[in-house]
Parts: structure tokens; sequence; C-alpha cells
């Protein structure tokens, strides 16, 4: 009888909790005291562990900005590494508060999938890398190539539809983490190693010999690069959209990590509203304090210097601007106004 | 057949003895034994020496990829350079006397079975392996008595792998034993969910159940709980375990004479105490061998939650192996021996100690 | 766990408590059942209010749309613009190869060890047990991935293959052997040997049943002749049969022609077979020594030779202890299949578990749908093991 008592209560206790808990995401974060933010497990230039488990990189600095503007702490982050099935049902499931994590925006993920995706951090598109060797120079030669691929990335479907309009055939090798796609590559077992082109510049990076590979010219496809929140809580929605919205404008006005004291004493009007200056609603906005967007800014960098600290020409990756450059030179990269 | 050896032509005392007659015997019975011998020998020749030239001699003990690429053999290089994170994965190495704490009470627990026979020595036992889990926590994750907080996503390496093992062990027990008593219950609405629970557990491969607790039992919580990814793993492996266990106490049950319960019913016992103090006692003693074997499947069982992203044992092994600096066929190869001997040691010395309780139960069964 | 103080698994004794506690059990079980079922409704509602609010589908619905991504390794037919279903039975038949060929090749392996294990020769019984020291005490995972990246790694690509001799070609690739190519004579061959075999086989059984009614022993090997040779001889002349062989040969990147076992299918096999194998060498270990030393003595003494005896007497014996644990290890063999999809064999976890749950994002759905794979595949091996050991208990004299 006592324990039909205790159970009773627990059986309250519990409906009770079920009923009280539904809090926002914004609110769960201050609460937390630090961000959780799903990352790639191990892409060289988006998102490494150091061999103290510190995480850097691309999409990294993402969450750091993000975790700037809300707790004031950009290393106030907890960094999860998904693989490609896990990334999904970790957001949807609140494990983690946002994905930066090399994810493509697709109809599918944006709708059934209960996604909304930030603006596109990085314009990419997939390609294909092989071994010098075996003298190949274009992907139309690789017809019968056995293609180690990802499992369940836009990848993997981009690949049967390029190589089904081509009247092509291939095999191909699936692992659902990116770390044994590589080992299996690099252990011979497939021919042609395909993925986002920037992940391919990471992963040759990690070849036991890069001069080895090189990457075919063609990109097959479209791959636009978002962090990404999941449905149903349009502030916290809001706040990532707009913390990268800001590090893209920061850019175009020319503010750094460097200039950004000086430039809260700008003359133009927009600079000195978007850092928060004196009369300044960003903050009233968006919910947040006037300084959110100075903060991220002054922890990261601008948008420029990121991709030049983790993927640009001067590092390892040698990745080009291209279409990431700024709109204003011949870029897709646009930040909405901050009015 | 051993039968064969005992229908040998009696021989002189003399040629029974001694190693010619040893080798004789049990090497060279009879034509066909000999020739098979000689093959398996021609065998090991071919086999050993290449393995021990690979291990040890052409093996890379220093340096770094271009090392071991260059000496052919094992590449222990990479074992040691990446030691620190094997045993602790990324656990600050400011805060690794903790682990070493840990694992010592683990130790000093594992010891107390082995004391010699005094008074309530399964009490002791029992009380130091409810200490330890508390223990532990406090320890490794800190938070408490001024020890910083150490997040589980450091947690990694050897160490992930004894706390993940020392959990499903721990957690599994307990389950098991309320399964065991359910499913034998005359209640059929907890038998039928019992039953049900083993037989569903028994039936699914871990990697299914560790899927749901990792993707799924979020979504089964209201918004906003969240539970930590490590914890929703452990509770997975235990449950499943659980119901493993839950089996093999139930033959431990089965095997208890009626009488014993007729006895502690006729002493006025209820149900919980005659359980406690009568009926597991013996049930659990002749099961012991059992739950060592579902211990030893617990250990290597624990590889799976790198599936789903935790760093254990291999899976920091296999990350060190993908790591730029060190990708070379030689340290993928040396990379899983390193951890399959790591493991053999873990379950061989456990099986070991089965076997040893097994004989030491049956000697006490047969006085 | 609510069970009272009054249960126990003998019969509560006829006092005036009784009814008292007859219904105190009834409370507690209805009490018990209230709380399983709000506890289901609470996650239940939890889940529905989840998917609700961040509007993820649900339902089976997709199960009928467009897959749009290639299976390499596939026991039934599938193709990218197949669906998501046929994707998923396709997942279903390699897992169900593979823990057929993973059982058949474990049983036979395992035979050998426990044989060896038995061996008066001292050198093969040590090596046996060393054996199962080893692979018994070796996380499965860690041998899957050892067997495919370490044995992987040292193989020339398809360009050096190694030839093993017949058209056999050995490669980071895959092992490559020839296909038969079989007309309608050489078919209809097959036939009238599967026929002849099950021929041989009856008569051999109503030999078999003759002798142990009789005592006399019928002399059975003609019947072995006929069906095993005569009839699929004869067969093959009258229709005039041809066979042709398609031997594999290096085109472009790849062999071309001839079958292939892919790497992952190879390492997967010899991976769950190797360590279920080394328990089921134990299992047949004990099943021998299991036998009374008595009968073995028995046997001898009335002058059977050693093979004998292990095949009439020992093994039909060992076999009534040899089944129950076997069934253990079969069970656990198909569901080790599920780690295959670490080394990217196509099986039900790669598949559903994995790119379609990617895919469609059903995370519910694609899990409960292995996990109601796993369990149908347990029962039917329980089913299946339970009408063997049924057998052999019945032959018992």
């Amino acid at each position: 009888m006592k324990l039909c008592t205790i159970l009773t209560s627990a059986a309250a206790l519990m409906a009770l909790s079920g009923a009280a808990v539904s809090a926002q995401t914004l609110e769960e974060v201050r609460e937390r005291g630090y961000l959780n933010c799903g990352v790639s497990p191990g892409v060289a230039g988006f998102s490494n562990p150091d061999d103290a488990g510190n995480w850097s990189g691309f999409d990294v600095e993402v969450c750091r900005a993000v975790a700037a503007a809300v707790l004031e702490d950009p290393d106030a982050v907890r960094y999860t590494p998904l693989s490609n099935t896990e990334r999904f049902t970790a957001l949807q499931s609140g494990e983690i508060d946002m994905l930066s994590r090399t994810t493509t925006r697709t109809l599918n993920r944006d709708t059934a999938l209960g996604l909304n995706f930030a603006p596109v951090m990085f314009y990419d598109g997939q390609g294909f890398m092989v071994r010098d060797s075996m003298d190949v120079d274009s992907v139309s030669q690789l017809n019968g190539a056995t293609v180690c691929v990802s499992a369940g990335s836009t990848t993997e479907l981009n690949l049967a539809d390029y190589f089904e309009a081509n009247g092509m055939t291939y095999n191909p090798v699936r692992f659902d983490r990116a770390d044994e796609v590589l080992a299996a590559y690099d252990a011979n077992r497939c021919d042609v190693y395909t993925s986002d082109r920037s992940g391919l510049a990471a992963r040759r990076l990690v070849m036991s010999d890069p001069s080895e590979h090189v990457m075919l010219p063609e990109t097959i496809s479209k791959e636009p690069l978002a962090p990404a929140v999941r449905h149903g809580d349009d502030q916290w929605f809001d706040i990532v959209t707009w913390t990268v919205y800001a590090l893209i404008e920061a850019e175009e006005f020319g503010i750094t990590q460097d200039n950004i004291d000086e430039m809260l004493a700008s003359e133009n009007p927009n600079i000195t509203r978007m850092l928060g200056g004196e009369g300044s609603p960003v903050g009233e906005w968006i919910g947040l304090d006037n300084q959110w967007v100075y903060r991220a800014i002054s922890s990261v960098g601008n948008y420029g210097e990121i991709f030049e600290r983790h993927v640009g020409p001067d590092t390892p990756l040698q990745i080009e601007r291209g279409m990431n450059a700024l709109h204003t030179d011949g870029g897709l990269q646009y930040a909405m106004p901050f009015k | 057949m051993t039968e064969t050896s005992r229908h040998l032509p009696l021989r002189t005392p003399g040629s029974v003895l001694g190693p010619a007659a040893w080798i004789r015997r049990n090497l060279f019975p009879d034509w066909r034994q000999g020739l098979l011998t000689l093959l398996v020998l021609w065998l090991l020749i071919r086999t050993i020496p290449p393995l021990i030239d690979w291990l040890f001699i052409d093996a890379a003990w220093t340096g770094d990829r271009d090392d071991c690429v260059a000496a052919g053999g094992a590449c222990w290089a990479f074992v040691g350079a990446r030691w620190g994170q094997f045993i602790y994965g990324f656990y600050p190495p400011e805060h690794r006397w903790r682990v070493d704490l840990s694992m010592l009470a683990l130790l000093a627990s594992i010891a107390v079975l082995f004391l010699p026979r005094v008074p309530n020595k399964g009490w002791i036992i029992t009380g130091s392996f409810i200490a330890l889990p508390v223990v532990t926590v406090v320890l490794l994750h800190g938070g408490m008595l001024g020890l910083e907080v150490v997040p589980t996503d450091r947690w990694g390496g050897f160490m992930l792998t004894l706390v993940v093992a020392v959990a499903g062990m721990l957690g599994a027990l307990p389950i098991g034993i309320l399964m065991a008593l359910g499913r034998r219950s005359r209640m059929p609405a907890i038998r039928i969910f019992c039953v049900t629970f083993i037989e569903l557990f028994r039936a699914v491969p871990l990697i299914t159940i560790l899927f749901m607790a990792s993707v799924m039992l979020p979504l089964f919580m209201p918004q906003g709980f969240t539970m930590d990814k490590l914890l929703r793993a452990l509770i997975g492996v235990a449950l499943f375990n659980g119901a493993l266990m839950a089996e093999v106490i139930r033959g431990g049950l089965q095997a208890i004479p009626r009488g014993q319960f007729e006895a502690a019913t006729a002493s006025g016992m209820g149900y919980w105490k005659m359980m406690t103090f009568i009926i597991l006692p013996q049930a659990l003693r002749t099961v012991i061998p059992g739950l060592v074997n579902t211990y030893v499947a617990i250990i290597k069982d624990t590889t799976l939650v790198l599936i789903i992203g935790l760093f254990d044992l291999l899976g920091i092994v296999q990350a060190g192996i993908s790591s730029s600096n060190w990708l070379a066929p030689s340290v993928t190869t040396t990379g899983y021996v390193f951890a399959g001997f790591g493991f053999w040691v873990l379950c061989f010395g456990l099986s070991r100690y089965s076997m040893h309780l097994e004989r030491k139960l049956n000697t006490g069964q047969k006085k | 766990m609510p069970v009272s103080r009054d249960l126990g698994p003998m019969a509560p004794p006829r006092t005036p408590f009784w009814t008292r506690s007859r219904i105190r059990s009834a409370l507690i079980q209805v009490g018990f059942v209230a709380l399983l079922a709000l506890l289901i409704q609470f996650l239940l509602a939890n889940t529905m209010a989840n998917l609700d609010r961040q509007g993820i589908a649900s339902g089976f619905g997709f199960l009928e749309n467009r897959a749009g991504f290639d299976i390499a390794i596939r026991f039934s037919p599938f193709e990218r613009n197949d669906t998501y279903l046929q994707a998923l039975w396709t997942a279903v038949a390699n897992t169900v190869v593979l823990a057929v060929l993973g059982i058949g090749l474990a049983s036979l392996i395992g035979l050998v060890i426990g044989l060896a294990r038995v061996s008066p020769n001292w050198l093969i019984s040590r090596l046996a047990a060393v054996y199962i020291e080893i692979f018994r005490n070796i996380p499965l995972l860690l041998q899957l991935f050892f067997w495919y990246f370490a044995i992987l790694r040292p193989l020339p690509g398809p360009r050096q293959s190694i030839e093993i001799g017949g058209g056999a070609f050995l490669s980071n690739r895959g092992l490559y052997l020839p296909k038969p190519l079989l007309d309608s004579g050489a078919q209809l061959t097959l036939v009238a040997f599967a026929t002849g075999l099950i021929f041989a086989l009856t008569m051999a059984h109503f030999a078999r049943r003759h002798r142990a009614a009789t005592g006399h022993s019928r002399p059975v090997l003609q019947w072995w002749i006929i069906g095993l040779v005569a009839l699929p001889l004869a067969t093959w002349f009258a229709t005039n049969a041809s066979m042709a062989l398609s031997v594999p040969a290096l085109e472009g990147f790849n062999f071309q022609g001839g079958m292939v076992i892919l790497p992952e299918m190879l390492a997967a096999l010899l991976g769950l077979s190797f360590y279920i194998a080394a328990a089921v060498g134990e299992i047949v270990r004990a099943g021998i020594e299991g036998v009374d030393h008595g009968q073995t003595e028995a046997a001898q003494a009335l002058g059977h030779s050693r093979g004998q005896i292990m095949r009439l007497v020992v093994i039909p014996q060992a076999l009534r202890i040899i089944i129950p644990p076997l069934t253990t290890q079969y069970q656990s063999l198909a569901k080790n299949t599920s780690l295959a999809s670490a080394i990217a064999f196509p099986e039900i976890i790669s598949i559903v578990a994995g790119t379609t749950m990617t895919q469609t994002g059903q995370a519910l759905e694609t899990i409960a749908l292995a996990m109601a794979f796993y369990l149908t595949v347990s029962l039917l091996i329980a089913a299946i093991m339970n009408f063997f050991n049924w057998r052999v208990t019945r032959r018992s004299f």
C-alpha cells in the first residue's frame, strides 16, 4: 500500500512537471548558462576539436557569435558533434539549441523535417575528388567508378541523380560518419570521394599525402550551407538569423574586431544603430540588450574575417571567396538592413 | 577424443611418464594426429615470427607518422602520443587526478570482493557498490565540494568505457532482479508487463535501444526537459542489460527449492523480507557465473556508444586513426590492435574470475 | 515495483486473509495498470505536442515516396527510382541473407572449433582454446572494424588484383568470382540434382526407420548414386545442356562480368561468423563433454569406431544439450547484423534508421520499423529452433 502511495504521488509529480515546463529557447539557454550547438564531428576549417577538445572553425564561430549575443560570453557554448543521421533529430528533440553543421538548406528540411534555416553562411556545391594517379580530369570519365559518400546527405541524392542524368553507373559505398568515409577512401576502397567542395578541401588536407589527390572541375549541385533552428520558436529563429546578418553587414560597413570601438562613434547612423549606440532599438526589437550585435562582432569578427581566418586563401584549405563574396564584390552575401 | 588415450595398450610406467611419453601421447597418438600436429606446427612457424616482428621488432616506438611508415611495423608511437586521450578522453588535464581517484575507488570496490571471509561481507560489498557510483559521479562530474564541473562531452576514452560499463552493470542488476521477480509474480498485470519488457528488450539489438535513447527519448519528454546525452545512453544500456539479467536471475530463482519459500512464509516473513534475506541471496549466488558472463557482454557492448557519437575507448582510437597527422595503414592496424588488447584484458580477466567462482561454488555445493 | 507481500511461487494458504489479500492484489494491479496507462499517455501527449509544434511530418506515408539513393549490395532488386518501402525490403533481404549465411558459417566454424577443443591432440585443443579466448573477449564492433579496415588496407587496387586462379580475383574492390551462365538445360539439371537429393534423403530415411524397427541395415549407396549422379547426368545429356562461365575482366575502373562479393559483405560475414563461432565452439564442447562417459565406453565395448561413436552416440545426445544455448547465439548473430551498418553494409539500421530517417526526418517511424523487424526475426529464430529442439528430444530413446 505504501508503495502505491509513493507511485501515485510520483505520477502526479510527473504530470505536474509536464504542465509546467514550456519555456522558450532563449530563456532555457539563459537559465542553463550555455548554448548547446550541434557541429560536424571534425571537418578541418569548419569545426574541429584540438587535442584538448576545444572546438574551432567557420561553423563554430556562428555558435560563438550567438553565445556572445545572448549570453555575453562567446565561450559559453557546449558543442555536440553530430553525424548525418543524428543532426536533425538532435535539433528536433531539443538536445541542441541550434545546428551549425555544413547543412544544406532544402525544401524537405525546411518543411517536413521541422527546421528553420538562418541565412546561408557558405554557398557551396558538390564536387569530386580522385587520385591524381588515375588520370581522370572530368566527372564524365567516372562511368563504373566506386564512389565513397556520406549516407543520409543531399550529396548521396545528387550523386544518384547526376549519374542517372548522364547515363553512367557507379557503385556507392555509404557511411554514416564522415571520418569513416574518409578512412575508406584513403584505404583505396573507392576511386572517388564526393562531398561539398569545401568539405573535400578540408578532407584532402588530412590525407596521407594531399598532393596525391585532385578535385575535378565540375560542380554538380547547389549546396547553400546554413545554420538551422527548430520550428516553433520565432524569437530564437530571429536571434540566430540576425546574428548571421550582423556578421555580414559588419563586413559591408567595414566593422572589424579591431576597429569596432572606433566605429561606435561613427558618423554613419546605420552603424551606430546596429552597434547599439544611443537610442538604438535593436535590442528592444529582438528581445536582447542593445549591445548584442556589438558583442557578436567583437568576439568573432565580421564575416570576411571569419572566412579568412578559417577557410580563406591563406589557410591550408585555400578556398576563394567566389560566391561567398559580398554582393558589392559580385558575390551572393547580402545582409538585410538593420532598420 | 580424450577417451582414446585411456585405451592405449598398457605400457611400463617408464614410457608413460616423462616429456617424451607426454609428447607421444598428446601430439602423436597415431599417424593422422601426428600429421595434423606437424601441419599446425608448420602453420605456427609461418605466422608467429612475422607477427612478433611486426608487433615488436619492426615497430616504431617513438616519433611521428613518417617514422612509423619508415619502420614498417606496428606504430606504438601513435599510442604513446595519444595515451592521455585514450585514457581520459578530452577531460581537462588539470583535473585528471579526479579520474585517477575514481578508478582507484573502483579498484577498491573490486578488491572488497576478494576479502577473506569476514562477518557481514555481503553487506560490505553491497555498501561499497552503492557508494561507488555516488563517489564517482561527484568526482567526475563535479559541481560539489568545490570541484569544478567537467561536462560529460569532455569524458571519453578508457574512462568513458569504464563509466558506461560500471553504470550498465550496477544499473542492470536491480532492474534485472525486479523484472525477474515480476515475471514470477502471481499478479497477471505485473507478470505480463515484465514478460513484455524482458522479451522486447531481448529481441532488439542494443543499437536500436541506443538510438531510442539518443534520438527518440527527448521527443517523448515535455518541451524544455533536457537530459544529458551520456545519461540517456546509460539508461538505455542499463535497461537493455537489465532485461538480459532478468533471465539469468530467473534461472536462479527457479533453482530455489519450494521448501525455502514455505519455511520463510511459515516463519512469518513478508514477501520483501523473504526475498531480500532468504531467496535472493541464494538465487544470486547460484547465478553468479551467468551474471559475470552478462558483465563481459556489457563491457563488449560499451563500444556501441560510439555509434551515437560518444567517444569510448574504441571511438577515441578511431578518431585518432583518422586524424590528419596519423593517417597511415600501420597506424590503423596498431590502433585496433591496441583497443582490442585493452578490451581483451578486461573481458578475459572477468571471464577467468567467473570460472574461478564457478569452481569455488561447485566445491561449496559438493561439501 | 508494486508487488505485494503475499506473493510467492506457491499458492497462498486458504486462510480468512485469503479474500483480503486477493482484493489487495487486485487493487495493486489496477493501480499499476492505471499508472502505466498514465505514463504512456504522458509520453504520447508529449510526442504529439513536440511533433505538432515543430511541424514535423508523421505517419508512414513517406514509404510511398521515391527513395532516390542507391544501394550497392542488394539481395532483392532495387534502384533509385523505387520507393522507400522497396528500399526497406532490400534492407530486410540483405539483413536476412547476412544472418542466414552468418549462422551457417558460424555453425561450421564453431563445430570445427568445438571438436578441436575436445581433440586428444594437445596442440589442436590448445589452438582452439586460444581462438575461443581471443574472439569472444573482443567487442564485435572492433572485430568488424578490424576485418574491414585492417584487412582492406593492405589489399591492392583493382588494377593490381591478386589472381587466385580459376578466374577469381581479390582486390580492395572485393572478391570477384566467375559466374556460371546456365541455359535452360543446365537449369533443369540443377532441378534434377535437387530432386535426386530429396529422393536419396527419403530413401535413407526409410532405411534408418527400417533399421530402427528391425535391427537390419539396408544398403543405401545405390540411391545416392542414382539421385546425385545418374539423374542429373541423364538430364544434362537429354536436354543437351551447356554452361558458360562469365569470367570477371578488368575494364575501366573495375572488373566487369562474373560476380562479386564486396568487401563490406565479406568483412561483415567473416566478422560476425568468427565472433559467434567462438561461442558456438564452447557450446559444442560443453555438449560433447556433457554426454556421459559410460555411453562412449559402452559403444567402444561394442566395437564401434571413433567416427561411429561420434556420429551415432555422442552427437545425437550432445545436440539436446547444444540446441537451447545455440538458439541464443543465433538470435545474437541476427541482432548483431545491426553492427554491420558501421562498416557500410546496407542492412536495416543503415538503410532504414540511417538514410531513410535522415532523408524523411521521421525518426519515430523509422526506428519503430527497425525494431519491429528485429522482433520478428528473433521470434522466428526462436520458433525454428524450438521446432528443431522438439524433433531432437522426440527422437530420444
